[in-house]
């Protein structure tokens, strides 16, 4: 069975984020980036898949500027196949990338697509949603366990009211919730590896995607700075301003 | 080529610290404290390290190591560092043991240890000082004597560091002690612990805890002559110093990690400490301070990838490793005291991790050659590269 496993580069998850100063976006120059953290815990469920003997392949996706093949070699370090870099110096959004993945799929004949259920720079959750659309293949988004038998796989999604359990029928999509599984950090020896493994690389027009943006950014805000807290010396102190301060009780 | 060449090592070495940086977040921050307070083996964590492939970095991908260059493996040293020096020692000492064998070692000596040092399923380091010399070398009194295709050792090392948790050591030794120059005199061993050779017991430190320093004991240690690295009496000299240019390098990097941390600490506490109705760091005496740190760690940390660079070009670095050594680990020194100092009392605690790094710092003065030494080693080249 072959997984393909779509990583984005994104800001990495430590970095304290700045808006820049007119607003257009957020600072990007001389900032770490690093693979979406849903989307190693994707590329970790399709590693224990073929640890496991369920999975023979594992394809690693990223598409974006050409820095995401270093997204791709992490992927290739823990332990997928090969990669494939769709490169695009036009800013991605959720529906060109689905777009694209849907031409790499119908190419590839994965059986099982793993996604991160968002990338932490736009939050968007919608990539893996659209690609099960233009398939027309069953998903179980938002997913805390996946257990595959036979043609089935079995998806526990974390919904608002606690887990729901859905057998689909595979092909399928996945997308990882935060507890799935814990991400492995790749070897030195695996990162030496991954260097011989191949990384195909495609341009959106190779692939018959015209990628343009349909959404325009307007403006990003910084969110507002906390207020710091206040000392109360008594109970009734602090009962009378969560009253007539905070209008919290 | 080439280009692509330099653009794929640097994408490597990112991807390589990234998984440094990872290993230390999730399997050792939370550790350090406690096994650093007792003064505890971190087992659980050189399992770890042995995973992640760091017993070796620097061995040739022939030997089974990943062959990395001096630059990339001394930043590596430093994250480490940054974290908890002494897990820098466990790996630091046993890669320059191996490599002593890998550059100096017979082809067959090659095949039958690096590979289990590579994998760390064998681990040690180096034992060169003794109760009564570690600058002057020259004057070690452990003497092996040959006997047909063996050797019987006796003498007593001390300070050794992994003594009790290694199983093989780089033994320098003297195999003729009365020959003038006396280094003619001095071989280098691989000694692996048997019958003889015995750990008399673990040493205890001011920092640097965790990783064990011991004093080791050889008592008629019979040790079969294709142990002598290279195979020739008379090298060990030659090749224990032969590794001291990585070693300090090594022990330069520690300085640039301990530096960058103990600098960390006071750019944090120094925006949360309140005094006089502001954050400590707009006082100027404090950004003084700051500012004269921070440069100092950048100064060092340049020395070192500069040090580096030559160690991997080729090039004699005596006198480059002597500076990256000898201005990081006195940054170390500085750096850790002035940060305490901004911590005001609570630098004094054992809560804060300062304290810490201010009890690990003077090591690095020491071992390794001394600050003293470098010293000597920077203006002898200095005068030798600049004959009148
Ligand atoms: C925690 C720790 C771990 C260690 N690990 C190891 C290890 O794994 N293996 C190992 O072999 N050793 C190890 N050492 C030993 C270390 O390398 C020695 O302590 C160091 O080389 C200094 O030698 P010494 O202690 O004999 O000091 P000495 O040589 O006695 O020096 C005493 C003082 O005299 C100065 N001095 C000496 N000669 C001169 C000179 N010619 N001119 C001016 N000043 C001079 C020195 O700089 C120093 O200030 C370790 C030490 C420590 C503390």
């Amino acid at each position: 069975m072959k997984i393909l496993v779509p990583v984005k580069r994104v800001v990495d998850y430590n970095v304290k984020v700045r808006v820049k100063s007119d607003g257009s976006g957020i600072e990007t120059a001389g900032v770490k980036m690093s693979m979406n953290p849903f989307d190693e815990i994707a590329v970790e469920e399709a590693v224990r898949l073929k640890e496991k003997g369920v999975a023979t392949e594992i394809v690693a996706v990223s598409m974006g500027v050409t820095q995401c093949s270093e997204t791709i070699r992490t992927a290739l370090a823990m332990g997928a196949d090969r990669g494939i870099l769709v490169e695009s110096d036009v800013e991605l959004q959720p529906l060109a990338v689905a777009k694209l993945l849907k031409v790499i799929a119908d190419k590839e004949q994965p059986k099982l697509i793993i996604l991160g259920k968002q990338a932490i720079d736009d939050d968007m959750s919608a990539t893996g949603q659209m690609l099960a659309a233009f398939l027309g293949w069953p998903q179980g988004t938002f997913a805390s366990k996946v257990l595959i038998e036979g043609d089935k796989i079995t998806v526990t999604r974390e919904v608002d009211g606690g887990l729901e359990t859905v057998e689909l029928s595979l092909p399928a999509i996945v997308t990882t919730d935060l507890r799935l599984n814990e991400p492995r950090y790749a070897s030195l020896p695996n990162i030496m590896k991954a260097r011989k493994k191949p990384i195909e690389n495609l341009k959106p027009a190779d692939l018959g995607v015209d990628p343009a943006p349909r959404l325009t950014v307007l403006k990003v805000n910084e969110p507002p700075k906390r207020q710091a807290g206040k000392k109360v010396a008594s109970v009734a102190e602090l009962v009378d301003k969560l009253r007539n301060e905070a209008k919290v009780i | 080529m080439a280009a692509s060449d330099t653009a794929q090592t640097t994408e490597q070495e990112r991807l390589i610290l990234d998984s440094v940086a990872r290993f230390l977040d999730r399997d050792v921050k939370p550790h350090v404290h406690a096994l650093e307070r007792d003064d505890i083996y971190p087992e659980e964590i050189v399992e770890r390290m042995k995973e992640l492939g760091l017993f070796g970095a620097v061995i040739r991908p022939e030997y089974g190591g990943l062959g990395l260059s001096c630059s990339t493996y001394a930043k590596i040293v430093e994250r480490v560092s940054t974290v908890w020096m002494s897990l820098s020692g466990i790996f630091n000492s046993h890669l320059i043991m191996a490599s002593a064998v890998q550059r100096f070692g017979t082809e067959a000596q090659r095949r039958e240890f690096l590979p289990r040092f590579a994998s760390g399923a064998m681990r040690g380091g180096l034992a060169l000082t003794e109760p009564d010399c570690g600058t002057d070398l020259q004057a070690i009194r452990t003497v092996a004597r040959r006997e047909g295709d063996r050797y019987v050792i006796d003498g007593v090392k001390t300070w050794i560091s992994n003594g009790i948790h290694g199983q093989c050591f780089a033994l320098l030794v003297k195999t003729d002690p009365s020959i003038q120059p006396r280094h003619r005199g001095m071989s280098l061993f691989l000694a692996e612990k048997g019958p003889g050779f015995t750990v008399s017991r673990k040493l205890e430190k001011l920092g640097y805890k965790g990783i064990d320093s011991a004093e080791l004991v050889f008592d008629n240690y019979v040790i079969p002559a294709d142990r002598l690295i290279g195979g020739q009496e008379g090298r060990g000299l030659q090749h224990a110093l032969g590794g001291l240019e990585l070693g300090r390098i090594n022990v330069a990097a520690r300085g640039v990690g301990v530096s960058q941390a103990a600098l960390n600490e006071a750019v944090s506490y120094s925006q949360l400490r309140k005094t006089f109705g502001k954050p400590i760091c707009q006082h100027q005496a404090i950004q003084i301070k700051l500012a004269d740190m921070a440069t100092q760690v950048q100064a060092a940390r340049l020395l070192v990838e500069n040090a580096a660079r030559a160690y991997d070009s080729g090039e004699r670095c005596d006198m480059e490793a002597g500076m990256a050594k000898l201005f990081a680990t006195e940054a170390a020194v500085n750096v850790s005291l002035e940060s305490m100092r901004i911590h005001g009392g609570y630098g004094y605690s054992k809560e804060f991790t300062v304290e810490r790094l201010y009890r690990d710092a003077p090591l690095l003065v020491i071992g390794e050659g001394t600050n003293e030494l470098q010293r000597i080693i920077i203006a002898r080249h200095l005068i030798e590269r600049n004959p009148v």
